[in-house]
C-alpha cells in the first residue's frame, strides 16, 4: 500500500480525454448504423468493437483502473466478474439456442 | 500515475493515517457491489439476447426505435459523466460550491436522460406496445427499465449528497460518500454503452 500519497489529483485532462474519446466512439457507432452504407455483418462487428473500446476508455479515464498496485484488487474482482459474465451469457445463449433448435416442429 | 476515483486517499493526506483502511475498504466494498450489479445486468442482457426476435406479431425494434432520440439520450448521460468528473476535481480542491455546482449540472443532465426515457416508455405503453405485448418488449423493458431505475436512484442519492454538502460542507465522511456516488454514476454510463449498442443499434440494423 506504499506510495498512495503520490497520486496526482483527478485531472481535467484525463477527464476531458475520456470524454472526447467516448464522444468520438459514440458518434462513429451511431453514424455507421445511421448511414446504412455497410453490410450487416460488418456493421455488427464494428459497433461491438467500438462499444468494447469505449468501455475500456471509460474504465481507464473515468474510473482510473490501471495496472498500478493500488488498483490490483479492483482489477482482480473485475476479471473474476468478467469470467462469471462470460459463463452466464455464453451458457444461456448456447442452451437456449439448442433448446430452440430441438423444439422446432418436424418439417415433414 | 493518473488519479483517481477509485483510489482517493490523497484527498485526505492529513487524515489518512487514521482513516485510510476504513475508507479504502468502503470503496472496495462498493466496487464489489458494482461488480455484482454487472452480473445482474449480464443476466438481463442474456435474457434480451434470447428473446429479441420473439415479436409475437408486435412491432420490431426497427419500427419502434428512433436513433436520433437515443443519441440525444446517450449525450445526456455522457455529458453528465463528464460533468461528474469536474465535480470530483472540485471536491479534490475542497471547493464546496464548485462541487455543488458541478453536481447540480450532473443531476440536471441525468434528469434529462431519465425524462427522455420515461417519455419513450410512456409512448410505447400508450401505443399498446408495453412489456406485456411480446417477449421482445418484456426483455426490452426489463433491461432498459432496470438501467433507468439505477439512474433514478443515483439522482436521489445525488440530491441527498448536494444537501449534505450544502449544509455540512466537505467532511471526510461526505467526501467518501461522494466518491462512491461518482463510481456508481460512471458505472451506469458504462452499462449504457452496452445498452445502446446491443438494444438500440443492433435493434435497428
Amino acid at each position: 500500500m506504499q506510495g498512495h500519497t503520490e497520486h496526482a489529483p483527478v485531472t481535467t485532462s484525463s477527464n476531458t480525454t475520456g470524454f472526447v474519446i467516448s464522444l468520438l466512439l459514440t458518434l462513429a457507432s451511431f453514424g455507421m448504423v445511421a448511414s446504412g452504407n455497410f453490410s450487416m455483418s460488418m456493421t455488427l462487428s464494428v459497433i461491438v468493437v467500438l462499444a468494447v473500446l469505449q468501455v475500456i476508455a471509460q474504465m481507464h479515464f473515468f474510473l482510473h483502473l490501471d495496472s498500478s498496485p493500488s488498483q490490483r484488487w479492483n482489477v482482480m474482482i473485475l476479471i473474476y466478474t468478467l469470467v462469471i459474465i462470460a459463463l452466464l451469457v455464453v451458457g444461456t445463449l448456447w442452451i437456449m439456442y439448442n433448446t430452440s433448435i430441438r423444439m422446432m416442429p418436424m418439417m415433414h | 500515475m493518473s488519479a483517481t476515483t477509485l483510489t482517493h486517499d490523497h484527498l485526505h493526506d492529513a487524515h489518512h493515517e487514521e482513516h485510510h483502511d476504513g475508507k479504502e475498504n468502503a470503496l472496495f466494498g462498493f466496487w464489489i457491489y458494482l461488480m455484482t450489479d454487472c452480473i445482474l445486468f449480464a443476466s438481463l442482457f442474456a435474457t434480451y439476447a434470447v428473446l429479441r426476435h420473439n415479436y409475437a406479431d408486435a412491432p420490431t425494434g426497427k419500427e419502434l426505435f428512433d436513433l436520433k432520440y437515443v443519441f440525444i439520450e446517450t449525450m445526456f448521460l455522457l455529458f453528465s459523466s463528464f460533468s461528474n468528473g469536474f465535480a470530483m476535481i472540485s471536491l479534490h480542491k475542497k471547493d464546496r460550491f464548485g462541487t455543488l455546482k458541478w453536481l447540480m449540472l450532473t443531476a440536471l443532465l441525468g434528469l434529462g436522460f431519465v425524462g427522455m426515457e420515461v417519455n419513450e416508455f410512456a409512448h410505447l405503453v400508450m401505443e399498446g406496445n408495453g412489456p406485456d405485448r411480446s417477449g421482445f418488449l418484456s426483455a426490452f423493458f426489463g433491461l432498459v427499465g432496470t438501467h433507468g431505475a439505477h439512474v433514478s436512484i443515483g439522482l436521489i442519492w445525488m440530491s441527498v449528497m448536494m444537501g449534505q454538502l450544502y449544509f455540512k460542507g466537505i467532511t471526510p465522511a461526505i467526501t467518501s460518500r461522494i466518491l462512491r456516488l461518482s463510481l456508481f454514476w460512471h458505472f451506469l454510463d458504462i452499462i449504457w454503452i452496452m445498452v445502446f449498442t446491443v438494444v438500440y443499434l443492433m435493434g435497428v440494423l
